[in-house]
């Protein structure tokens, strides 16, 4: 299973195995990583599982598209910045592992 | 509350034939008795079309995963105050005051990032300890050994001096902002409202805007500073509004900062009150407190409803809605629906996820005030707890005529000397 590393705000750090196709996401909440709300449960419908893709991966995982409901709902979102994502819409792949995100220092 | 209903309710609503049942009868949260008629439409016809209602024919939408997709399609259900904003109530022609609620992309979009960093994480994490030292003190100041409404003392004075300090208004008349809220969102044919007709309502917005009007001119001939009227004065997408705009905005603005945290300060007292057990295992644990705030707020379901207007057809549910139809995705049905919430018409402060509640609403227009209304719930506990194990509440609730507003008027309780 591909290992994805999580990064607190403070620095912390927790890697967890996530099956294929979940999303980023749901790797957090399965295994209980602070820091990603997820208040919709998945539906690119709140921004609270924002995250910060590494840059070294920012290719690997893209950038939200244009005028998508991702980019509309992190436009809104307090902290957003250009390598911002919503983990609900990362799917986790074989490519994917070894992925590095940070977490934002609040998820608004 | 939901468990003791009487028997006659229930029966009413399953009895009464499915045509005819209407969830826009603003008597029915007055009374506390529309769960029943919402769990039998969940069940039985979940996406509901109301050909007659006092305000016109709508699509009653009660199951949470059919309100999800009406939330995050903004693109066919608009929002947009020409078409009838997002009241089941509109608001008479000549007299809509459309603000970014009232809105789609991308002014919707523009109007919103001028206010939202009022509430980033930065300025909260400011605002906690100004919070935190005038709730003890409205604590504090709280009688012993006699009954007093908790709505007045508690609610609405914490939560009109939050809204004084986002608008940066004057203390001493702080009071004129909870009245003005009251006005701009209350059931004008309720005998307890403020107004009593919409050119009343009117003219009440009408001196709001005036008098805000003049504090934001000032504000404009100042540097930019974090308080609401001078973000809209420097905003680029709102310096410059039409009269009605200025008015929808503002009210937006006062009523979205404060009557729903109002109502979940009060609604959570009563819940626990209502459930001993759960009260008890809050006073055990305080750390259950930030999970209990989301349960509360789910609980409450501060917001009624809100209402969109299909841009195109579309299938919702399985039903063909028409361009042009009303939608009403009605948040107190979708936060009991059992199919996505476990157990739902009971009161757990310690619920497994309980942020995922539809109270804020989901897509572009979730609510900007989320994390300030939870910081004001949590340190509101956070504080009782230290103060008073036992608040006794001495009698019922009297509710709020409204189908939009899930609204407390008053609460009477004792805390004992």
């Amino acid at each position: 299973m591909p290992k994805i590393t999580y990064i607190e705000h403070t620095g912390r750090e927790h890697q967890a195995e996530v099956p294929l196709d979940l999303s980023v996401m749901r790797g957090a909440v399965d295994n209980n990583i602070p820091g990603i709300d997820a208040d919709c449960g998945g539906e690119c419908a709140c921004a609270t599982c924002h995250v910060y893709v590494d840059d070294a991966w920012l290719a690997t995982t893209g950038t939200p598209v244009p005028g998508s409901q991702e980019a509309s709902m992190l436009s809104f979102a307090a902290l957003a910045q250009p390598n911002s994502r919503l983990s609900c819409q990362i799917k986790v792949t074989e490519a994917l592992d070894g992925l590095i995100v940070r977490l934002p220092e609040g998820q608004h | 509350m939901s468990p003791p209903l009487d028997d006659a309710v229930h029966s009413a609503a399953n009895n009464i034939s499915l045509d005819a049942i209407d969830v826009s009868d603003p008597q029915i949260y007055q009374d506390d008795t529309w769960y029943p008629y919402f769990a039998r439409l969940r069940r039985e016809d979940p996406v509901h079309y109301v050909r007659d209602s006092r305000y016109g024919s709508y699509w009653a939408v009660t199951k949470y995963k059919d309100i999800m997709q009406v939330e995050v399609n903004h693109q066919v259900y608009s929002s947009a105050s020409e078409l009838g904003g997002i009241q089941i109530e509109e608001q008479p022609k000549g007299m809509d005051r459309p603000s970014f609620i009232r809105m789609d992309p991308p002014k919707h979009d523009e109007q919103r990032k001028v206010v939202s960093p009022v509430v980033a994480p930065a300025n909260l994490a400011n605002m906690e300890g100004l919070i935190r030292e005038r709730t003890i003190r409205v604590l504090d100041d709280l009688p012993r050994g006699e009954t007093f409404d908790w709505v007045d003392r508690v609610s609405i004075e914490l939560t009109t001096m939050m809204l004084a300090t986002l608008f940066d208004y004057p203390w001493d008349d702080r009071r004129q902002l909870t009245y003005w809220s009251d006005v701009a969102i209350c059931n004008v044919n309720s005998p307890e409202s403020p107004v009593h007709s919409e050119e009343e309502r009117f003219a009440e917005m009408t001196k709001m805007a005036q008098a805000l009007g003049a504090l934001l001119n000032e504000r404009a001939q100042m540097p930019p500073k974090f308080d609401l009227l001078s973000m809209l004065a420097h905003g680029e997408a709102t310096r410059e509004m039409p009269i009605r705009e200025f008015m929808g905005t503002l009210s937006l603005l006062i009523v979205g900062g404060n009557d729903t945290t109002r109502n979940s300060m009060t609604g959570g007292l009563f819940a626990l009150s209502q459930h001993p057990g759960e009260y008890q295992k809050l006073r055990d644990d305080p750390s259950l407190i930030p999970g209990m705030v989301s349960e509360i707020i789910r609980y409450v379901t501060p917001v009624i409803h809100m209402r969109r207007t299909a841009k195109e057809d579309s299938e919702l549910g399985g039903k063909k809605i028409k361009q042009g139809d009303k939608v009403v995705i009605w948040y107190v049905s979708g936060n009991r629906d059992p199919e996505a919430i476990d157990d739902p018409d009971n009161f757990i402060i310690d619920r497994a996820r309980p942020r995922q509640h539809l109270s804020f609403g989901f897509g572009i227009h979730r609510c900007v005030g989320n994390r300030l209304a939870e910081l004001q719930l949590r340190i509101l506990w956070e504080e009782l707890l230290l103060r008073f194990p036992v608040i006794e509440v001495m009698g019922p609730p009297r509710r709020v005529y409204s189908n939009f507003i899930h609204g407390i008027r008053s609460l009477p309780v004792r805390i004992p000397a």
